[in-house]
């Protein structure tokens, strides 16, 4: 396996999952928000809510669109690249995946045409539904593609199976509830939220500041910091419980990201800041914070979390476990059906850590032939890259914090300050528009970058998943890919400004009739005896 | 669980084997006539606003209609993981000229006419021309293939290797068969949009439809023929020896010789006859229809011809799903290229479930959706329409 070509996929698969992952969050909040604010038009019948559901409706088709575009190329490339992993774990794998278009993304995208056509076709609580529908869509797609990221950073409920050289799925539940992918889901759900309530409160924000749409967007800051709120303290919340369910299911994550070297005693301090050197496996000017490490890891005052040297030693134990079962599982692929049962029993004992001695192929054809140096390298090989992983995990947490306090302002300001905001605050707003994105590709980066050497954690080495590919086709996709989607992105980007600048599509003439409609009744109103007489509109 | 042995293994595979061509077809007979008014666009519509009549027949359905694909990538990855991996990764570079096609399709739909700039829109026209025509012979193009054999192997790891220079393995995918199978595909597919233009549009852009329909149909009738012919004298077929239709998905566990003929299986299974017949009587048919002007059957028989075809392809090659030329002992089949027992038995109960709700909402949006668009329309909704 060259090196080469495992990188330039690995470079690829990044490009293109964060690319489209600029889209996703969006997705995910806008079509909620706007649901939301379909709900209140068709709750109060006021013409400002349908206006801002058309608003904010088409700046989320824009943005849509290119999610869509770009998740074909995420659900094309595990064949295309990664063919190893596809054979390997495509039997547990796939099935989140086709589960996903069946249940969800069939629905998204079935009735996202009525969402933007349906207007005059349907009755106003059809459209509610048909919003609302789009929005549940989108948030089950993401629930499916987590269960199956999940199962990547935790496998479980499924064995190697030797005759057929993969893995196989033992027990569909277990995939399902996996502790990870549930609260990676609602991790990732929030985080989504956030961004959209940050993109709303940022461009209604701007419209305050350029004095015009006021009705508009003081309704959309009052809409987007309650729901941003909620959503900012979830991403906290389940951000934690990741963490938690890290300190037993992936522990040198979790040790890498902390720059843990080694076991401390329990509980175990956390480093707030330091400058991890991977080399010398130390943290240079490390400011401990004590016990906090500890109690956010474990929850408890005496479990220990162990540390990088301690998990490198185990990984060497479990290579040479693995090397036992990969030694069986070289008889049963000759021998076959002929194989004696003994064999098959030792492989079963042993095939937990199979996964273990396909490191050493980074080395050898034969991971029987890895000399004693090559096992320590490849048990080296299972510490990520700590200080990247240490980095970003605290500027996502820091930004993470920080929407909490946006939030919680301007949702202060929204219901108990009359609405007035002042400049500075829609300054802010303005400018942190990007942030919430830089969070959640820091977010996927700490869960993918830190998952290495693995595709899958502890059963497939990321170096033997990549397809055998020549490095001109590599080149010719990538290439292609970045040409493609820098197009792609200055077209969206400048849709997007074109429309924002336009501005609400606001209709005089239902708004005035409206008013009057509604004086009128407020008048009624004084007179409680022709309340009856008045049927709400 | 030991519920999963309720169906037998050798079952839920020909089952899965049929639900995927049921997805294909899905996708053909829906995203097929999206293509097909992609590809027909620049020749049935002059004017920006034919073309936007054009765009908006398919403007608020293309979004679910791909999804057939999308799908169908998904249980081809779910139920034959192989075969995922191997078609995938083998046809490598013309995969990601389908990809860029069904990347810049999308976009063109929704963003065309936001702007009013002309060269704006002639550039997403351009793109929705490519992003319907280049899949539409593609696909086509790939079934020849696999039809003729495809050079990979699987290593005793089952890694898939294809060996060869990057760009022979592209540039050796256009052989003539296989580009006679691709006239095939795109012939039919622009039949199939003009008859879904004829139902959805009306004036010039229905009547040119129909003229442009017409002779699709003839050559989509004439090629496939041809290829048949060719199928039955020019090519070599590939026999499956002794296997356990039970056993365990492993492509190498079996023997497969190349030699003999693919038209074996009309001997062996003269009822699959049935598939080339509906091919085309729905062609004829829907011919017919385009030159007499009937909407609604000409579609249906338009569906009905694109079902025989394809239906007449997997029918042909069964059990066989994707033979290899280089080590015939590599192709995968019906019976060592699917997904686990468990797995595949999850998977039909989910697709029980959901498969059904899916058709009643989608033919509920296309209820909603009834009726021609017309010129009025577009200009009255601008700012909605695409």
């Amino acid at each position: 396996m060259e090196i080469g070509l495992v990188e330039l996929s690995r470079m690829q698969f990044a490009l293109t999952a964060m690319y489209h992952f600029l889209f996703v969050p969006l997705t995910l909040g806008l079509s909620i928000l706007v649901a939301i604010m379909e709900t209140v038009y068709v709750m109060t019948n006021r013409p400002i809510w349908r206006q801002m559901t058309k608003f904010w409706g088409t700046l989320f088709g824009i943005n849509f669109v290119l999610g869509v575009a770009t998740g074909i190329t995420m659900e094309f490339q595990f064949g295309m690249n990664w063919s190893y992993y596809s054979h390997y774990v495509g039997d547990i794998f796939g099935a989140p995946l086709a589960i996903e278009g069946l249940m969800a993304f069939f629905l998204e995208a079935t009735f996202v045409g009525l969402f933007f056509f349906g207007w005059d076709k349907l009755s106003k609580v059809q459209h509610l539904v048909v919003a609302w529908l789009v929005a549940i869509g989108s948030n089950f797609s993401a629930l499916w593609i987590l269960i199956a990221n999940g199962w990547m950073q935790n496998p479980v409920g499924a064995v190697f199976n030797p005759d057929t050289m993969r893995m196989e799925m033992t027990s569909f539940f277990d995939v399902l509830f996996n502790e990870v992918a549930q609260a990676k889901f609602v991790h990732t759900v929030s985080a989504g939220y956030v961004t959209a309530s940050v993109f709303v409160l940022g461009v209604s924000a701007l419209y305050l500041l350029q004095d015009r749409h006021k009705d508009l967007a003081r309704r959309s800051i009052a809409v987007a910091s309650a729901f941003g709120l909620a959503a900012a303290l979830s991403v906290v919340v389940l951000g934690d419980e990741s963490g938690y369910s890290a300190s037993h299911t992936q522990k040198m994550k979790l040790a890498a990201l902390e720059a843990m070297w080694e076991t401390h005693d329990a509980p175990a301090p956390f480093t707030a800041i330091g400058f991890p050197d991977q080399e010398a496996r130390e943290t240079h000017y490390a400011l401990e914070i004590p016990w906090v490490m500890g109690l956010i890891g474990t929850r408890s005052l005496t479990a220990e979390i162990p540390g990088i040297n301690d998990l490198v030693a185990e990984s060497e134990v479990r290579i040479r476990d693995g090397l036992i079962a990969y030694d069986a599982l070289m008889t049963i692929r000759d021998q076959r059906e002929a194989t004696p049962p003994e064999v098959r029993e030792t492989f079963e004992k042993h095939s937990e850590n199979l996964g273990y001695s396909l490191l050493l192929k980074r080395y050898v054809d034969d991971p029987r032939d890895a000399t004693d140096e090559q096992i320590k390298m490849a048990a080296d090989d299972t510490v990520p890259g700590v200080a990247p992983l240490f980095w970003a995990f605290r500027f996502m947490v820091a930004l993470g914090f920080s929407f909490i306090a946006v939030m919680a302002y301007f949702f202060w300001r929204a219901s108990f300050r009359q609405m007035q905001f002042p400049r500075w605050s829609l300054y802010t707003a303005v400018a942190i528009i990007p942030t919430p994105w830089i969070a959640a590709e820091l977010g996927w980066f700490v869960a993918e970058f830190g998952r290495q050497p693995w595709t899958v954690d502890g059963v497939l080495p990321t170096a033997l998943s990549a397809s055998h590919l020549s490095i001109a086709d590599l080149l010719i996709t990538l290439a292609g890919f970045i040409i493609f989607y820098t197009i792609l992105f200055v077209i969206e980007m400048s849709l997007m400004v074109k429309y924002i600048r336009k501005g609400p599509y606001l209709d005089v003439e239902e708004t005035d009739a409206w008013r009057e409609r509604h004086e009128r009744r407020l008048r009624s109103d004084a007179e409680p005896s022709n309340v009856a007489n008045n049927p709400a509109e | 669980m030991i519920l999963y042995e309720l169906i037998e293994y050798d079952i839920l595979r020909v089952i899965w084997w049929g639900l995927l061509g049921v997805l294909l077809i899905a996708f053909a007979l829906t995203d097929g006539f999206d293509m097909g008014v992609g590809a027909l666009l620049p020749f049935v519509a002059k004017t920006d606003v034919e073309r936007r009549v054009a765009i908006n027949t398919v403007g608020p359905v293309w979004e679910g209609n791909q999804v057939w694909f999308i799908l169908g990538g998904g249980a081809i990855f779910a139920a034959w993981p192989p075969l995922y991996a191997v078609s995938f990764s083998g046809f490598y570079l013309a995969m990601f000229v389908v990809l860029a096609a069904f990347i810049v399709r999308p976009v063109a739909f929704k963003y065309r006419s936001k702007r009013e700039d002309a060269k704006w829109r002639t550039r997403w026209d351009w793109a929705l021309f490519a992003g319907g025509a280049v899949p539409a012979l593609l696909f086509g193009v790939a079934v020849g293939n696999v039809l003729l054999g495809v050079p990979f192997y699987l290593t005793e790891d089952l890694m898939p290797m294809y060996p060869g220079n990057f760009a022979m393995k592209f540039v050796g995918l256009l052989r003539p068969f296989a580009l006679l199978a691709g006239v095939v595909s795109l012939s039919m597919l622009l039949m199939h949009g003009a008859a879904w233009l004829s139902l959805k549009a009306e004036g010039a852009v229905a009547e040119r439809a129909r003229a442009i329909g017409t002779k699709a149909g003839l050559v989509a009738a004439a090629s496939y023929a041809l290829a048949g012919l060719w199928l039955a004298v020019g090519v070599d077929g590939f026999t499956l020896g002794e296997v356990a239709a039970n056993g365990p998905s492993n492509p190498l566990y079996s023997e497969v010789t190349r030699g003999g003929s693919w038209f074996a299986a009309y001997s062996e299974r003269p009822w699959i006859l049935i598939a080339p017949v509906m091919g085309f009587a729905g062609i004829a048919f829907a011919v017919l229809g385009l030159r007499s002007g009937r909407e609604v059957s000409t579609l249906l028989w338009s569906k009905l011809g694109i079902l025989g075809i394809i239906s007449s392809v997997g029918l042909t090659m069964f059990p066989f799903i994707l033979p290899s030329t280089l080590d015939p002992n590599s192709s995968l089949t019906v019976w060592d290229a699917s997904s686990s027992h468990q797995t595949l038995f999850i998977m039909l109960i989910v697709t029980a479930i959901f498969l059904p709700l899916i058709l009643a909402y989608t033919a509920w949006v296309y209820k909603v959706l009834w009726g021609k668009v017309t010129e009025a329309q577009v200009t009255e909704n601008s700012e909605t329409s695409y």
